[in-house]
């Protein structure tokens, strides 16, 4: 029977710095592979929509006529698929979340 | 004979992290017996197979529970691919059989935390989920999300480990393993926590079987149950037998949890040993038409989806029993005849996961 098992692991963790970061003040470290924000090169856009068509949150809206591209951010989850349905390729995730909104605006690219 | 009180455990309980609400009928210190009732959080995504087509379901399937949230995936993407008759190129069962235990050792840590917690082990906690996080990282850098895995398909996975990924991978489960050890010790060798587990909550074999209790419920009360002796996704080639423990108490469910995660360890080094070259999706066409049963083991026990399909691109019904549902009854058996103060860590015990049984 052993008392205070834990005794080595906290002595050892003692003497060492925290795990945890300070986060606002610190920025996160970002993974590579990480799915967040939403990123499109608008330049090389063609306005298939489809992108908005298979978007499982109706996150992306395409106006073919005036050649705009709108995303909700509220909406996207990040999950891809417009990446990988994207026919020229100008979709793609990067590996930070972006700043917190406030306003549910559409953004416009 | 005292008098009989009903005292209310949850929703809102420090030891709850999701709400399920539990009426406790004591006499003095001793509950008699125990009432439950869900129903705080139902999000109706069953229904949602109506209005999303059977591709972008996928999606909601992950998003049921949060915890075991790619093997819900897996599971949905297995019951389709029955149906469709797809055959999944090897290597993508492979990716999803390490997904599947990293995942499972990302919740067997997170609860392993939660229970430190239940019975006032603070710095325990903190330290099971300083490893968690360890874990996490790996499924960001190898799938792109900490919680949602979102890389499984109807087809395969979305994503490929590539071979020097593999072997960080490797490398950093060593590091982990490590760290599991220490904390796999204080649960199962250290006094404080002995007392607080051992011969609580007892619920023996024939009670277990009898009351559907799955998953590490189960395998504590020593029936050596579980769904990957199916041999789904690629548990047909690895070496893999279910760990059970015969006692069926607090402390045995714990030992059965913290084997557990080493022996998912093992499998990922099996699994990574083996994986084949290959593709990793092919790809879909056509709808389903007709229905399945599917049933993949879950860190808290075996989750049945059913799908049917008739033919359109939008399923006709889907029904998910996840395992927390099942572990209900044996939790309400467990309940009657003990201490008022042991409720927290008895619950706590069958490893609970409201959002996935409200769905």
């Amino acid at each position: 029977m052993a008392f205070f098992q834990m005794k080595k692991m906290i002595l050892a963790w003692t003497f060492r710095t925290p795990v945890t970061t300070k986060y606002p003040f610190e920025p996160r470290k970002i993974c590579p592979g990480s799915r967040g924000r939403l990123d499109i090169k608008i330049s090389d856009c063609i306005f298939c929509s489809l992108c908005a068509k298979r978007c499982p949150t109706q996150a992306l809206d395409v106006d073919k006529v005036n050649k705009k591209w709108h995303i909700d951010r509220l909406r996207c989850i990040s999950c891809g698929y417009c990446v990988e349905v994207c026919p020229k390729k100008c979709l793609h995730l990067t590996g930070d979340h972006g700043i917190p909104t406030v306003t549910k605006d559409m953004e416009t690219f | 004979m005292g008098n009989r009180t009903i005292i209310p455990f949850g929703p809102q309980h420090p030891v709850l992290p999701e709400p399920i609400h539990i009426d406790l009928i004591v006499e003095d210190e001793k509950v008699v017996e125990a009432v439950p009732s869900i129903g705080f959080i139902h999000r109706g995504l069953e229904k949602l197979v109506e209005k999303k087509d059977f591709i972008e379901y996928v999606y909601v399937a992950e998003r049921i529970c949060g915890i075991c949230s790619f093997i819900h995936g897996q599971t949905y993407c297995q019951g389709i691919e029955e149906i469709m008759k797809i055959e999944v190129p090897v290597r993508a069962k492979y990716l999803r059989t390490i997904w599947g235990e990293l995942s499972r050792i990302h919740s067997h840590l997170l609860w392993a935390g939660l229970m430190a917690d239940g019975f006032g082990f603070e710095s325990l906690f903190m330290h099971s989920w300083r490893v968690r996080e360890h874990v996490l990282d790996i499924i960001e850098a190898t799938t792109g999300g900490r919680v949602i895995f979102g890389s499984c398909k109807v087809g395969g996975a979305r994503r490929d480990i590539p071979p020097e990924q593999m072997r960080w991978l490797l490398s950093e489960l060593e590091v982990i393993e490590k760290e599991m050890r220490l904390i796999a010790d204080i649960f199962l060798n250290d006094n404080s926590v002995k007392h607080r587990l051992c011969g609580v909550g007892v619920i023996s074999k024939e009670d277990a079987i009898v009351l559907g209790a799955v998953g590490p419920t189960l395998r504590g009360s020593g029936v050596a149950d579980d769904m990957r002796l199916l041999k789904y996704a690629a548990f047909g080639d690895l070496d893999f037998q279910p760990i059970s423990r015969p006692e069926g108490d607090s402390y045995s469910r714990c030992a059965v949890r913290c084997a557990e995660l080493f022996q998912s360890v093992d499998l990922i080094r099996q699994a990574a040993a083996k994986i084949p070259e290959g593709d990793i999706a092919v790809k879909v066409t056509g709808n389903p038409d007709g229905e399945f049963f599917s049933r993949v083991e879950q860190p808290r026990g075996e989750v049945v989806y059913y799908i049917k399909g008739n033919g359109t691109k939008n399923l006709t019904r889907f029904r998910a029993r996840t395992p927390t549902f099942a572990n209900v009854p044996p939790l309400v058996k467990m309940l009657a005849g003990c201490e008022l103060a042991d409720v927290p860590v008895l619950v706590l015990t069958i490893d609970p996961c409201i959002s996935c049984t409200e769905r």
